[in-house]
């Protein structure tokens, strides 16, 4: 207490003493006390993760890969346990929020964070998608992973990213949530530079924490914004204090904003840089460098969800931040068509799932600009299930084709990989939302994607409403047309893999090709690493059929939780709306009906699009490749992003740190100042190279008693 | 609890000199030519004589009282004249004195098999060094302090000049140079007040500027003073550049040493003169100070990612992170002082460990050179992880104590000025650029260069020096409350009279 007035001094001195004497009235009202046990279930779940981390990474290379791998796949496997046993006590066992303090973390003055478990419906729900793709991705790992010799490294990073994941969906404070938000972003960085000998894999991953500390950048000012705007960085203690705020204006950098505004919108640059929304994407495509679990768990289900995740958890602040609120929405929009139009034109399997995943991250903001924080968060909920799938299906097509990702040299996989062609089938049906509208039967993107386009609509009186939900129309129809494109080139059509990666094994593969022809198919292993596609291991397997399990059922079994007749009394105050926002209420009660079938209507479209470009005719688009049209070219060069980013701020960056270097300390500080004055001190210090030692000490001996000297007539000087 | 020491204070800060006393004797009597002899005891009493004073220096920290803002462990002697032997520490200064107590078995350590010359000066100077730089942040009466400002110098001047690179003299003097300059223009305004306040006594000085300031002008020209001096030793842009080259001939130990002490001492400096004995000026001229600074956290980190050198790059970088503490002192409140306090114990720990991490590879290849590594994570891998934790670190990544001093000093900043916070938060994402691009084209990639296989991995010795400061970076990075509790009350004071006497 004895430092508490002295911050509040600052702030009052600039105006902003309201919010500093409102910070006492709440203080203390942190969310009541974890029931009984509840604390150390939680604890447990959140710790696993790291505990396995460190075992794995520490002792690895001691107690060997097995032995690694299943320490850290069996705490993940119990974090998801309970996980699963948190999320269900809080949504069917009545559990009431709370939050579980476990040490101070920084303290000065009112800026008070401490390490805390906080449990509310929107962190349960990450709980439960956290650890179930983690653990799942662990356990496919050990198929994937098989041959790879850093094994212990690659499950400890795993896990340490799971950590920090599962700290930044339950931080009860801005500053433990920026923890786990970098924390995320150096295991992204560790994961996708895994094959550090790779130039371009160590070049992705600076690119990847790079462009997120631009976003970072954001998101630090917003905090700050924040905290002096109200007094806390401390949820519980802010959300309160945010309702009568509405119109205050702030001091930023000269200009004055709208406060809240202000803070939402440098809030939101960290989440366009974590979830890679329009300027701040270019990273994510480049992180499919890393490996394919990797680009499942980090870069498709949760760490790049983590920006929708701060944005819903922050729903109090956005509801009061109208202009912020617009600028999600259209950012989200632009990302959802910007992202899509890309992703029919890559020929990489990798990469037209990371422009996917780039598209349906931009229809959760935009759900969340226009107010549908719920669907939002559904959305999230279902694309983790489905887009783990693709990845981890495309893992295994990758696996079975022995490291080929180019989709031109696959095709016809389907025999050769039944298994892995049925996940990735009803994962693809999944994220293009196929389903009966007015009923509850369909696929998990039914349910969560057409909620959103639905909460669009309810906006359309808005500018931003309008332009998200025709947005969202279209890109559902390009959705549709590369995933089932991704289907139709990887599984269907001609196999054009015979001739194809491996120019001077020749005759090795037309080898080994002749003998599944004649229907040999049990030899497939026999074969060792003759290049025939081959199903991958159960172990693989087992994930992946988990995952499509929810991807046909994680819709209409928790719909009427997360957006249906439950959705008040299961979200609880974790989101809270104002009073005049009823979009969510409004979207269930759509009368328009070709509202309803549209988006039913372009999957189809698309859907048959892909069929007559890429089963029916074939030749169409490669002679459209081969046109080279400027529209092709634009989409397929990904809008030239990467080009003019380097032509401005990488050379920009680099010409200034050489002019600084070069001509402002060499030239301008140095020849002014040191050279210029010790030149002709240093032209006969060259005479006294011989004796260079002798020469510093005579230095420093005439510097003593030139001290000495100094000192001693002050001391005489003074004491007369 | 632990019986209180009479003199402890007087005892950490000279140990170190009666051991360098000790060396001297024993060589004096050994036989002329048994140097390796005496050079191994050199090494050994070197060792127990820092270990030693940082034992002391815990048992200083476990029984100060940190909720009490006044001078502990004070000890006043009166000397000759207005000069006092008078020391004491605060919340503030016994950090300092931790940090260099902790830095200084680890320099001793590290400098264990790569000084083969002239050990037993090496030595001497090092231990010569512990004490003057200690007796900085103990010394309460300014002259005792002024003489151990500069006499600190003297060792640091001769052991980058003798146990330097091949440029070593051309970066002594330049050193000297930049230092001499703003050492005269402080001692001249030292001698000044003491005219003028009729005391040498810091703790009363401070009083009585407090209660009665110095006119507004002539507070201008002592805080100019002052910061001629502390801007120089920081350093500051634009009197930087005798850094990086001090930096670049230091040997390892000297650089850890100069990174993690001798750059505090002007930071220290402002923080116990320029801010409380001077508070118009300093408000005066903190816009002097915030633009300097961030032009220091933008315009190096830039200069920075250009480098060819690793350890130039990695002073470069010290420049900049210090940026952060200078914006944090002048923000003038609890979090910009408290967050810069911080950042200076948490710099000392990670800029140290950084140089420590270019000695391994110095002292295996002697080359500084960027270009001739690369892969090394393959041949080294536990050296892989230490290298890429303080990277992480000195990228300030949230979990270690390189986060919370930048946060909260560009917290502090925001109340001072917006725009000091979003220039410097700029430089955040500079500091990403060039460390990791370090980090990369030494650890990552295929081994090109034959060279590099010739050496093995860290070894046991060297594990043992990083693991400190690997815990040391963490600890603090979890749990920064164990700088905290020691700074709030102290630093309290401050910023509460600092805020009073600038009407805020």
């Amino acid at each position: 207490m004895l430092f508490e007035t002295a911050a509040h001094a600052a702030p009052a001195a600039h105006g902003a003493g309201h919010a500093a004497e409102a910070t006492h009235a709440v203080a203390g009202a942190i969310a009541a006390a974890p029931p009984e046990g509840m604390a150390t279930i939680v604890t447990l779940c959140v710790m696993a993760p790291i505990v396995g981390a460190a075992i794995a990474g520490f002792f690895g290379r001691r107690i060997g890969n097995i032995p690694s791998q299943a320490v850290t796949t069996g705490l993940l496997f119990l974090s998801c346990v309970l996980g699963w046993y948190t999320f269900i006590q809080h949504t069917w066992g009545g559990m009431p929020d709370f939050t579980v303090k476990l040490l101070d973390f920084i303290n000065i003055g009112d800026f008070k964070s401490a390490w805390s478990i906080r449990i509310d419906a929107l962190s349960a729900t990450m709980l439960v998608v956290v650890t179930s793709v983690s653990s799942l991705v662990h356990l496919y790992s050990w198929g994937y992973m098989s041959e790879d010799d850093s094994r212990p490294r690659f499950f400890s990073y795993l896990s340490l990213f799971t950590f920090a994941m599962l700290m930044l969906v339950t931080a009860a404070d801005f500053m433990q949530l920026f923890f786990g938000w970098e924390g995320v972003g150096l295991a992204s960085y560790l994961l996708i530079g895994f094959w550090f000998q790779k130039d371009s894999a160590s070049s992705a991953a600076i690119k990847a924490f790079v462009v997120n500390r631009v976003g970072d950048f954001g998101f630090a000012l917003g905090i700050m914004t924040i905290y002096w705007q109200f007094g806390t960085i401390n949820f519980g203690e802010l959300f309160p204090l945010l309702a009568n705020q509405k119109g205050q204006a702030w001091e930023f950098a000269g200009m004055y904003f709208s406060a809240l505004d202000l803070a939402a919108f440098l809030l939101f640059i960290g989440a366009m840089g974590k979830s890679a929304q329009f300027f701040l994407h270019t990273w994510l495509p480049d992180a499919m460098e890393g490996p394919t679990p990797v680009s499942a768990l980090i870069h498709a289900a949760t760490m790049v969800t983590a920006g929708v995740y701060m944005v819903c958890l922050l729903s109090p602040l956005f509801e009061q931040a109208p202009q912020a609120k617009m600028i999600v929405a259209y950012i989200g929009a632009i990302t959802a068509i910007f992202a899509a139009s890309i992703g029919f034109t890559q020929n990489d399997i990798k990469r037209v799932i990371a422009y996917s995943t780039c598209s349906q991250l931009g229809y959760m903001f935009f759900a969340a600009g226009v107010g549908a924080y719920q669907a939002a968060m559904f959305h999230l909920f279902t694309h983790a299930f489905f887009k783990a799938l693709l990845f981890l299906g495309a893992g295994s097509v990758i696996h079975g084709m022995h490291h080929e990702q180019d989709m031109r040299k696959m095709g016809g996989l389907y025999k050769y990989l039944p298994v892995t062609y049925a996940v990735m089938t009803i994962g693809t049906i999944a994220i293009t939302g196929l389903g009966i509208p007015y009923t509850e039967i369909g696929f998990a993107g039914f349910f969560s994607k057409d909620a959103i386009i639905e909460s669009a609509w309810v906006m359309h009186g808005t500018a931003q409403g309008m332009f998200a939900f025709w947005m969202g129309i279209l890109a559902a129809l390009l959705t549709s047309f590369y995933s089932f494109r991704l289907i139709f080139m990887t599984f269907h059509g001609k196999k054009t893999w015979d001739h194809g990666h491996d120019d001077h094994a020749h005759g090795h593969d037309s080898h080994g090709h002749d003998d599944h022809a004649k229907g040999h198919d049990d030899h497939d292993h026999g074969h060792g690493h003759a290049h025939t596609p081959h199903e991958s291991p159960w172990i693989m397997l087992v994930p992946l059929i988990l995952l499509a399990v929810g991807a046909v059922a994680a819709g209409f079994v928790f719909a009427p939780y997360f957006i249906g007749e439950h959705a008040h009394a299961f979200w609880g105050n974790a989101i809270q709306t104002a009073s005049d926002n009823h979009v969510m209420h409004e979207a269930h009660n759509i009368k328009e009906v070709w509202v309803k079938l549209a988006p039913l209507v372009v999957t189809l479209l698309g859907l048959a699009l892909a069929w007559y470009y890429y089963l029916h005719r074939p030749s169409l688009p490669k002679k459209m490749a081969a046109n080279e049209g400027p529209i092709w070219t634009f989409l397929y060069n990904k809008w030239f992003f990467d080009e003019i980013y380097q032509a401005t701020f990488v050379k920009l960056t680099k010409w200034l740190g050489d002019v600084f270097w070069k001509i402002g300390d060499v030239k301008i500080i140095d020849g002014l100042g040191p050279n210029g004055v010790a030149w002709t001190a240093l032209k006969s210090a060259k005479n006294l190279v011989k004796t260079q030692t002798g020469y510093v000490y005579h230095y420093a001996f005439f510097m003593f008693l030139g001290v000495v000297g100094l000192l001693t007539w002050a001391v005489f000087g003074l004491a007369h | 609890m632990l019986p209180a020491i009479p003199n402890l204070l007087s005892i950490v800060t000279f140990a170190p000199l009666f051991g360098a006393a000790v060396i001297m004797i024993l060589r004096a009597l050994s036989r002329r030519d048994d140097e390796a002899v005496i050079a191994r005891n050199a090494k050994w009493i070197s060792l127990w004589t820092t270990l030693v004073t940082l034992a002391l220096s815990v048992v200083m920290l476990l029984q100060f009282n940190g909720a009490s803002p006044a001078y502990q462990f004070e000890e006043h002697y009166t000397w000759f004249g207005p000069v006092s032997y008078h020391m004491g520490v605060d919340g503030i200064s016994i950090l300092f004195v931790a940090l260099t107590a902790f830095l200084m078995p680890i320099c001793i350590a590290a400098s264990w098999t790569s000084i083969t010359q002239r050990v037993t000066e090496y030595m001497v100077a090092f231990l010569l060094l512990e004490t003057l730089v200690i007796g900085v942040f103990t010394s309460l009466d300014i002259f005792l302090f002024y003489i151990f400002f500069e006499g600190g110098l003297v060792p640091m001047f001769l052991i980058i000049g003798i146990w330097g690179g091949k440029d070593r003299v051309y970066a002594a003097y330049k050193f000297f140079l930049y230092t001499l300059l703003g050492s005269v223009l402080m001692l001249a305004a030292m001698l000044y007040m003491v005219n003028k306040l009729g005391t040498a006594n810091i703790p009363e000085m401070t009083r009585l500027l407090t209660e009665t300031p110095f006119p507004v002008d002539v507070q201008g020209f002592l805080w100019f003073a002052f910061f001629a001096s502390f801007a120089v030793k920081m350093p500051m842009w634009p009197v930087h550049t005798w850094l990086p080259d001090a930096h670049v001939q230091a040997p390892t130990a000297g650089s850890v040493m100069l990174a993690g002490i001798l750059l505090k001492l002007g930071g220290y400096g402002f923080i116990r003169f320029n801010l409380p004995m001077f508070p118009q000026a300093s408000e005066m001229f903190a816009p002097l100070v915030m633009i300097l600074s961030v032009i220091a956290v933008v315009y190096t980190s830039l200069v920075a990612f250009r480098q060819t050198d690793i350890k130039k790059l990695i002073a470069y970088s010290s420049v900049a992170h210090m940026g952060f503490v200078t914006m944090g002192i002048f923000a003038g409140n609890q979090l910009g002082v408290e967050g810069a306090i911080f950042q200076m114990i948490s710099h000392g720990l990670i800029s140290g460990a950084l140089f420590l991490c270019v000695g391994v590879v110095y002292d295996r290849w002697h080359t500084r050179e960027i270009a001739f590594y690369g892969g090394l994570t393959k041949l080294m891998p536990h050296f892989a992880f230490i290298f890429l934790l303080f990277t992480m670190a000195n990228v300030g990544l949230p979990g270690t104590s390189g986060f919370i001093g930048e946060i909260a000093t560009m917290t502090g900043a925001y109340d001072w000025g917006t725009w000091v916070a979003l220039v410097s938060a700029s430089g955040v994402i500079f500091s990403a650029v060039y460390a990791l691009n370090l980090y990369k084209r030494v650890m990552f990639g295929v081994v090109t260069n034959d060279e590099l296989k010739k050496y093995p991995d860290v070894d046991a010795r060297e594990i043992a020096i990083f693991t400190p400061l690997i815990i040391g970076t963490l600890v603090l990075g979890i749990y920064p409350a164990f700088v905290f509790d020691f700074t709030t009350a102290s630093v309290d004071g401050l910023v509460k009279a600092y805020q009073a006497a600038i009407g805020g």
